[in-house]
């Protein structure tokens, strides 16, 4: 079980764990990417040649804090399972280190004129981990068991709107959608799991849970419930055997306890915490034999608005809140500079962020007389800005358990009180918060993060309709600009004719301001020196996993076969 | 005796059905369910598949029809599936970590056992002594000590600084290919922290329950006639006082048998111990009923049974009991 806050981001997209995009931004070129000043050194700089050829062998012992739940990715909604499965299974797709959607399983795809349809032309050579060839009907078995109603999945919605499937022949099949829908492409991501293993059973009963066969690089060797999971190369994977022979994954639920592990040695990768990154791994017995990685996370901390109350209606005042609140230095403040401050709801290093949105820097001045223009002062001298003789105070409500979250609130409450405004914290368990606050409506004002997939569509969350209880918007942002641009953003498939339509939502949302964009945090992984070929990307680090290898002279450990 | 104990076996049905359905009637009215871990804040979920998941486990019908249909199940011993993603059989989820937390439950227990009775008794008997003023601190000095402080400190020196022990976890990772002796040796190793940490923690009061049990013993009138009988101090001691202090012991060992299995959800995180602890708390910060039923099941009728031991064992141990049981 991991930190409420944190899995609020993460369910969200969780087969995208670990396609995470590398930071461009910011602090010092060196600090991101590789953090090594090891001998041999990382694949791509200078090293010593003789000694950095790819080589079969060795393992990479992985620390998590979560254990995995199922090893079938379609019941699966935590990143500890996908993180496991992701090595055992394939997609149709997937996205390169660019974040441009490719074949995996499929070799091409062709999307019809009308854009109602999509043919998938998948690749021969595929064989599932027993040996048996992986066919279109192994694609329509899985279509078929998303949208089973007796299949408890989380990934459904997308697959309810494939009107038809077609087998055209056993490599080549077509779908309908109702309408355009570019949200759904994506979906074809998805593991796709075997027809002659599953079929006719029920798939929450099936021993595949345990024991899991896919078409991916590696295939599974054991699982010791709470201690580890094994998984080892498959040879004949279809784009080639991985250079590293074992993986295994080590539960251990305490990050302390993790760091010390990592310390004696007996961890080759983690994620570390901020403080972790900063300050205890800046010894130099880590920079000799450890690599740090950063990148930007796939996500976004902010304040929202509640805009039926009375006080944030007037987008003139939720600009000013906005301009009042210096959010470098909550990111400097609170995960020690290891992030960039959000103005938009996408990650600043993919495609479709827009870099040009109004920002509203830091000027506490300047919000004052934006908060005067809309009718607020302090008439009555008590240091608190009024309007209709009622005073400017309201409470930011968060989450339990997310120190993060609460530190930021307390830097946004001095930087608030310095322009007359007075905010209250209220820290609530989740699922409290969510039961009586956030799907009730009683909230002024909250912080919170989203997680954030590569697929732009935001519909869920600012559509003009998505108001009602338990539903996204629960700030209430009614805009019918946002909802046409966001209904042509989901039913275009064009890349950049996509984007237009986004980079134009961006620029009205900032201008809104129904929240205050607050931070992207960045992953922070640590991974042993002696794995070479690590090279990050915007689309994250582990895209091309089957390409590290460790150096003959410096391998390890010797797997028995 | 036969008809005392079948009749306290036959008052545990309703005591237990009770426990049941107040543990049920708690559990649901705790805010969130299992379903609302994954779809709330979800924008990839929409009415439909929330529908599906909540037909799925049953959650669509009124709390009574839901505690009856366990009910039904758990007549048939049959515990039913988690609501983890996992759907495993909850019976299967507890099967796999009982034997680990039992093991270091009962190891530490061994430990405690052999450790704080002798410092009872000798407190006991030497009063105000420097010794048991020492043990006093010492014994508090571990039951105020926060568990997860006093591991890391000892995982620091013998893990990392003078690398004797392994940090966390319960076997090596090379472990099946150790011969039997080398396996045994390797969990040896793996459990000297655990239960060196947990059994500091539990040495208090076990050790003053002894020590106060003794004191009154000493002070009883046939402890003052065997004196006058003219019996050595170590006869008197160990002979007469201790059989009668060590009585209300068995009560204490009685009512710890639940808690041989409940583990402990701290000592095991920082441990990375695959425990019950750990069990009980992911189901319930998951909702997961029937896992979280199924211990609480388990963990009243060990309780009741516990009662029950101590009891019988008490009246076989003490003539006086029996005589009016």
């Amino acid at each position: 079980m991991i930190g409420k806050g944190i899995t609020s981001l993460k369910r969200l997209i969780p087969w995208l764990v670990g396609l995470v995009a590398l930071s461009i931004v910011g602090c010092g070129g060196n600090d991101r990417g590789p953090q090594t000043t090891s001998n041999p050194s990382p694949a791509g700089q200078s090293g010593v040649a003789t000694n950095d050829e790819p080589a079969f062998g060795d393992m990479m012992i992985r620390g998590s804090i979560g254990d995995a739940s199922t090893l079938l990715p379609i019941l699966a909604s935590d990143a500890a399972s996908f993180d496991i499965t992701g090595l055992i299974y394939n997609g149709l797709l997937k996205y390169d280190k660019d974040i441009r959607m490719i074949g995996d399983l499929a070799e091409k795809w062709e999307i019809s004129e009308d854009k109602l349809r999509i043919r998938f032309y998948l690749r021969k050579d595929v064989k599932w981990q027993d040996g048996k060839p992986f066919t279109a009907d192994d694609v329509e078995f899985t279509y078929k068991a998303y949208v089973d109603p007796k299949t408890p999945t989380a990934y459904a919605t997308d697959f309810l709107k494939v009107k038809e499937f077609h087998i055209l022949d056993p490599y080549t099949f077509e779908v309908t959608y109702e309408k355009p829908y570019a949200p759904g492409l994506g979906s074809w991501q998805q593991s796709m799991l075997p027809k002659h293993l599953l079929e006719g059973q029920d798939i929450t009963k099936s021993p595949l849970a345990r024991h899991p066969v896919g078409t991916g690089p590696y295939r599974f060797v054991e699982w010791k419930t709470g201690e580890k999971i094994v998984v080892e190369d498959y040879a004949d994977y279809f784009e080639g055997r991985p250079y590293i022979d074992q993986v295994i994954t080590r539960i251990i639920p305490d990050p302390a306890t993790m760091f010390l592990e990592l310390k004696a040695g007996r961890l080759d990768s983690m994620g570390l915490t901020p403080l972790q990154f900063r300050r205890q791994t800046e010894t130099d017995w880590f920079k000799q034999n450890f690599a740090k990685y950063r990148y930007l996370s796939f996500g976004y901390t902010y304040l929202g608005y509640n805009l039926q109350d009375w006080r944030f209606k007037d987008k003139k005042v939720r600009q000013a809140l906005t301009t009042a609140i210096n959010r470098q230095s909550i990111v400097d403040g609170v995960v020690l500079g290891l992030g960039v401050v959000a103005y938009s709801p996408y990650n600043p290093d993919t495609f479709w962020y827009n870099p040009k949105v109004k920002k509203f820097p830091y000027d506490p001045e300047k919000a004052k007389q934006m908060l005067a223009e809309a009718g607020w002062v302090d008439t009555d001298g008590d240091g608190i800005l009024d309007k209709d003789g009622r005073p400017f105070e309201f409470t930011i409500l968060t989450n339990e358990g997310n120190s993060v979250r609460k530190n930021a609130a307390t830097i946004i409450q001095a930087d608030l009180k310095k322009i007359g405004v007075k905010a209250n914290i209220r820290v609530v368990e989740w699922a409290a918060f969510i039961k009586n606050f956030l799907n009730k409506r009683k909230l002024d004002a909250c912080l919170l993060g989203w997680g954030i997939g590569i697929e732009p569509s935001q519909i869920e969350i600012w559509n003009s309709e998505k108001i009602g209880e338990k539903q996204l918007n629960f700030v209430h942002y009614q805009n019918p600009e946002v909802d046409r641009l966001l209904d042509l953003g989901a039913s275009t498939y064009d890349p950049d004719e996509r984007k237009k339509y986004y980079d134009q939502f961006q620029e009205i949302i900032a201008e809104d301001q129904p929240y205050t964009f607050l931070w992207v945090p960045d992953a922070l992984t640590i991974i042993n020196s002696r794995f070479h070929g690590i090279k990050p990307e915007p689309v994250g680090l582990t895209y091309n996993f089957i390409k590290w290898y460790v150096p003959k002279a410096v391998q390890k450990y010797h797997v028995q076969p | 005796m036969a008809a005392y104990i079948l009749k306290r076996i036959l008052w545990m049905i309703p005591v237990l059905l009770g426990i049941t359905v107040i543990s049920f009637a708690v559990m649901k009215t705790a805010p969130g369910d299992p379903i609302s871990l994954v779809t709330d804040l979800n924008p990839n979920m929409n009415e439909e598949t929330i529908k599906r998941l909540r037909q799925h486990y049953g959650l669509d019908q009124p709390v009574y029809v839901q505690y009856f249909k366990w009910l039904r199940n758990m007549a048939v011993l049959d515990f039913g599936r988690s609501f983890a993603s996992d759907n495993r059989p909850v019976i299967d989820k507890i099967a796999e970590r009982i034997p680990i937390t039992l093991l270091i439950s009962l190891l530490s227990m061994m430990v405690i056992m052999a450790v704080a009775i002798p410092i009872g008794i000798k407190s006991a008997v030497e009063q105000n002594s420097l010794f048991d003023k020492g043990t006093t601190v010492f014994v508090f000095l571990g039951f105020a000590m926060p568990t997860f402080w006093l591991a890391l400190l000892l995982m620091i020196l013998f893990g990392v600084k003078l690398e004797w022990l392994p940090i966390s976890g319960i076997r090596s990772l090379n472990f099946k290919d150790l011969s039997f002796a080398g396996q045994i040796l390797d969990v040896a190793r793996h459990l000297v922290l655990p239960i060196f940490v947990s059994a500091f923690g539990g040495l208090a009061g076990m050790s003053r329950y002894m020590r106060s049990n003794m004191l009154e013993v000493v002070r009883q009138d046939y402890i003052t006639t065997a004196r006058a009988k003219g019996l050595d101090e170590r006869t008197v001691i160990y002979k007469h006082a201790l059989r009668n202090a060590l009585l209300p012991v068995i009560t204490l060992l009685g009512l710890s048998i639940p808690g041989l299995i409940g583990g402990s959800v701290i000592f095991e995180t920082i441990f990375a111990i695959p425990g019950m602890g750990q069990l009980f708390f992911q189901s319930v910060m998951m909702r997961d009923y029937p896992t979280v039923m199924g211990i609480l099941v388990i963990g009243a009728v060990l309780t009741l049974l516990g009662n029950l031991f101590a009891d019988v064992f008490y009246s076989v141990a003490d003539p006086r009991i029996r005589v009016s049981g």
